[in-house]
């Protein structure tokens, strides 16, 4: 056991947690924060994309120790004020999500590219987002929702 | 009031699923809750010896240990295949029994052999770990097409044979191929596929020992034929005392329709603790033991005349069931296929024999489209064979044996109420600019590339399944849908279906279309599913009926509604009921002009008397309150249709097969919401060219799943896909009052004949079998290089 404390969508956390845990089931199980799926256990399907201090990661293949004393956004950490992020708009304006189980991890690593590549062609786009799964939407419209969100960002 | 049905409205379901709010089963934690891990067969094929649960039950946290012999003893029934089909000489076919934990016999590679419920997860597999089984390994059967030759697998089902069906008159189809000038054969695989819906499955059972009631949240496409299911031939519970939850479900493709070993061991064994007991598959358990799809070996012949009429033609398929028939694994590859074997063509005679075999792998079952792909994929490849083989144009070849008239009765079964096959071919072409194919053939030409160009015209029998039509053919329940209406007596309205949304959308659609028929703004207006304790009985979603059967429920309910509401005006306004019209959310009286909205007859049915003068507004016979149920049961089933074309470029060198274009033009009768429609056509397709260029089960010869992670499974991801261009015809289906069709498996019947045929025409009309993948392709150039050397 040992402590982890986190910033977790502006709000500091501590928590003991055994030192096996990962970043994923420290957000779903000692959070609550129940956003993050886990879709394949084996960093494949990108379901539990999160950010860490920025940056994209996969969650499931993370332990939450060696991210300790990072801030880290979920989806549940997008809005403000009670107002969607522009990628979230964006995916429900154009249709980008069906079952909606990939989707958090889908806007998450979404936001990261537009963090890196302001204006992304749709070939970036589509090589960008080959470590997200999506089952339903056959991406189409996951990639016209990330250049409307480019718009807007 | 501008009519919702027809239009892009955004989805209400949306904002929880964006902001990390859905509520999938994962999700759910109960007070006290325990945490199960199956302990599952690492063989093919065995007898168990002996399982010694000794060591695992002094582990730490363990609650308890189940096993086959507890469900035994328990009288606990196992999984069931919902249909029943009879061969071709009168016999019934042959199930084995599927204890929800195998006591004597494992039969794949996951079979679950025993349960280990403890206080937390890393102590459930910690002494999972612990359990000892004693196998005796057994020669598994693997292949498709030599099932018939491998060892008995369950006793008494001999050469492994469920049944051998028929479908159509052997007579008259040699009497057919006598007169034909040419036959045009053909072999296929249509590869196995693992539905692999994002979301694994997973089921949180709870027991309340007050009310001896057992919760069940699962991820289900149908929680009311589960709960039927599980009471009716699991035992579990009766249906009154057994409530099944599925929440928010992330995405099904037909792997959640059936009910699992889980669900009913999970389900059961809360009771015996007493606690509630929560299991989450873990993928590689999902590779292993959802269903999975397709699996046929097919040898079909087309017979015509030499200017291209189709005469006659047969289909010999092996459908493999995996080492059970699961709920729809017996009517997949015959009434889900057969009929639609002879595709969009009149053809004069024909037949369809299927012979579903047991193997030691995962049982097989309905995937997205569900034996109309695999109908599809052989009529298309045999008639684009036939084209090159004539020298007729793909196009004119299938436009010259489409039917001149609707209703179309076709060769074996359906009777096709509606449609314009020609308007969707030329539109097709159009979109796809057919004619500039050959220019472009050249440009790839001159790059050192090999470019095709393939064509497939489909239809599809959905919204399943009407009684008649299904007793008719002897082999099972109807699926109608039922609709509960229901007003509150402010004005606001809930409808509760029983159909099932996991990605398609009900919550907006089905809002639109009550939204119109009731004249009530669709943001008063919440649609109910997924729960046994909300709502009627109803069937689940699958084989495209959501809006055909469920949508069409809705309607009629409404209609019900609107009925009383012209009855109880009449009587507050004192006027004929005849002569009340309603529009756009009012009552109207035609002779004064006085009028009720909707919201003052609600008010009214439920508080007689508070706001109008002291008289019951309720006419003579009709009951306080506003609700109406329908059980909407379709006369016929719907039939979408539509041409696909697709273009690929090869690079000889590497093999690699680049999908350049996808053009998709479909006729799904009415549209209530084209942005809907557009998301359901491009993850149909992204499954279907999935099959065609990346997806593929694979087995060992010792029954070992090769392909049981997202590192050996190739999944479509978005760097695969180009930009598809999807149109529409529309002629409305006759035989519903919104004239809608369905389109949720079209993309996955259409695409991979589309895909394949394009494939192949590249490399010069040699045979691939699907996935096409790069070093297949890469043969197929090289034989093409040797044999264009040899006739320069």
């Amino acid at each position: 056991m040992g402590k982890i404390s986190l910033e977790v969508n502006g709000r500091k956390v501590e928590k003991e947690a055994p030192d096996n845990t990962l970043l994923s089931t420290f957000l779903r199980e000692h959070l609550q924060l129940t956003g993050t799926h886990i879709g394949c256990d084996t960093s494949q399907c990108g379901a539990c994309v999160v950010h860490v201090d920025g940056n994209s990661l996969k969650s499931c293949t993370t332990l939450a120790a060696d991210v300790n004393g990072s801030k880290v956004t979920t989806i549940e950490g997008l809005e403000t004020n009670g107002k969607m992020h522009p990628m979230q708009e964006a995916f429900k304006k154009l249709h980008g999500l069906q079952c909606g189980f990939c989707t958090p991890g889908m806007v998450m690593s979404a936001i990261d590219l537009l963090q890196k590549n302001k204006k992304p062609s749709d070939t970036e786009i589509r090589d960008w987002l080959e470590g997200n799964i999506c089952r339903c939407t056959g991406y189409q419209n996951i990639v016209a929702a990330v250049k409307e969100a480019a718009t807007k960002m | 009031m501008a009519s919702l049905v027809g239009s892009r409205v955004e989805r209400k379901e949306d904002k929880r699923f964006l902001t990390g709010k859905g509520r999938y089963t994962a999700d759910i934690n109960l007070a006290n809750q325990t945490y199960a891990i199956f302990v599952r067969s690492p063989h093919a094929r065995a007898s168990i010896k002996k399982l010694n649960i000794d060591k695992a039950l002094k582990s730490s946290g363990v609650v308890s240990i189940l096993t086959g012999k507890e469900i035994a003893d328990d009288k606990i029934g196992g999984l069931i295949a919902g249909w029943a089909i009879r061969s071709e000489d009168g016999t019934e076919m042959k199930c084995p029994g599927n204890p929800p934990l195998a006591k004597d016999n494992v039969n794949f590679v996951g079979d679950p052999v025993a349960v280990v419920i403890a206080e937390s997860l890393a102590e459930a597999k910690e002494a999972a770990e612990k359990v000892e089984v004693d196998y005796k390994v057994l020669k598994a059967v693997t292949s498709t097409a030599d099932a018939m030759n491998g060892d008995t697998i369950h006793e008494g089902i001999d050469k492994n044979l469920c049944f051998d069906w028929l479908l159509g008159d052997r007579q008259k189809v040699k009497e057919a191929f006598d007169k034909a000038d040419k036959v045009i054969s053909i072999d296929i695989i249509n590869n196995r596929l693992i539905p692999n819906a994002m979301e694994p499955r997973a089921c949180v059972a709870d027991y309340n020992a007050a009310s001896e009631e057992i919760t069940l949240y699962t991820t289900s496409q149908n929680p009311h034929l589960s709960r039927l299911i599980m009471s009716a031939f699991g035992n579990v519970a009766p249906e009154h005392k057994l409530r099944v939850v599925a929440p928010d479900v992330g995405g099904g493709f037909g792997s959640k329709i059936n009910v699992y070993n889980e669900d009913i061991v999970c389900s059961w064994a809360a009771k015996k603790i007493n606690r509630a007991i929560k299991w989450v598959a873990e993928r590689s358990e999902s590779f292993l033991t959802d269903i999975h799809g397709r699996d046929h070996v097919t040898h079909a012949e087309l017979a015509v005349t030499k200017d291209g009429k189709f005469l006659g033609f047969k289909n010999e398929t092996i459908a493999n069931l995996g080492a059970y028939a699961r709920v729809f694994g017996t009517v997949t590859p015959t009434y889900l296929f057969g009929p639609c074997a002879t595709g969009v063509y009149e053809i004069p005679a024909a037949y369809t024999n299927v012979k579903a075999v047991y193997t030691n792998t995962a049982p097989v079952d309905a995937y997205r489209g569900a034996g109309r792909p695999e109908a599809t994929y052989t009529i298309e490849r045999l008639v684009e064979k036939a084209s090159m083989e004539l020298g007729i144009d793909k196009t004119e070849l299938r436009i010259k044996n489409f039917p001149t008239a609707f209703p179309f009765k076709q060769t074996l079964v359906h009777t096709v109420d509606s449609g314009d096959y020609v308007a969707g071919m030329e539109k097709a072409k159009q979109m796809a600019d057919y004619k500039g194919f050959e220019a472009r053939r050249k440009e790839s030409e001159a790059k050192g590339k090999l470019r095709g160009i393939g064509v497939t015209s489909y239809f599809e029998a959905c919204g399943i399944a009407p009684s008649a039509a299904v007793m008719s053919l002897g082999c099972g329940v109807g699926l109608w849908e039922s609709a509960e209406v229901r007003f509150n007596p402010t004005g606001q309205v809930t409808v509760y279906t029983g159909s099932h949304s996991h990605g398609q959308s009900h919550q907006t659609t089905f809002a639109q279309i009550a939204a119109d028929e009731l004249g009530v703004p669709i943001e008063n207006i919440d649609i109910v599913h997924g729960d046994t304790d909300k709502g009627t009985f109803g069937m689940g979603t699958y084989g495209s009926r959501s809006l055909a059967v469920g949508g069409i429920a809705i309607v009629n309910a409404c209609k019900k509604i609107v009925e009383k509401g012209k009855r109880v005006t009449a009587k507050m306004l004192e006027a004929n009921p005849e002569d009340v019209e309603f529009k756009d959310g009012e009552f109207i009286v035609s002779k004064s002009n006085k009028k009720k909205t909707i919201g003052e007859v609600a008010f009214a049915c439920y508080l007689p008397g508070v706001r109008d003068e002291m008289k019951s507004p309720l006419p003579e016979g009709d009951e306080p309150g506003l609700k109406e149920t329908s059980f909407y049961d379709p006369s016929n089933f719907s039939f979408p249709a539509g041409t696909h074309i697709a273009e690929v470029e090869i690079d000889p060198e590497t093999g690699h097969v680049k999908l350049e274009k996808y053009t998709a033009c479909d006729d799904f009768g009415r549209i209530i919401n084209p942005m809907v429609v557009e998301g359901q056509v491009h993850g149909g397709l992204a499954q279907g060219i999935g099959q065609a260029l990346y997806e593929n089960a694979e087995y060992d010869e010792t029954g070992q799943l090769m392909t049981g992670s997202y590192m050996d499974y190739t999944m479509p991801r978005a760097d695969n896909f180009p930009e598809f261009n999807i149109g529409y015809t529309c002629t409305h289906a006759t035989t519903n009052p919104l004239g809608v069709k369905g389109c949720g498996e079209a993309g996955a019947i259409a695409a991979p004949p589309t895909v394949m045929n394009a494939v192949i025409d590249a490399l010069g009309g040699q045979e691939v079998t699907m996935p096409a993948t790069a070093e297949k392709v890469w043969k197929a150039c090289k034989n093409l290089k040797k044999s264009n050397a040899k006739a320069a």
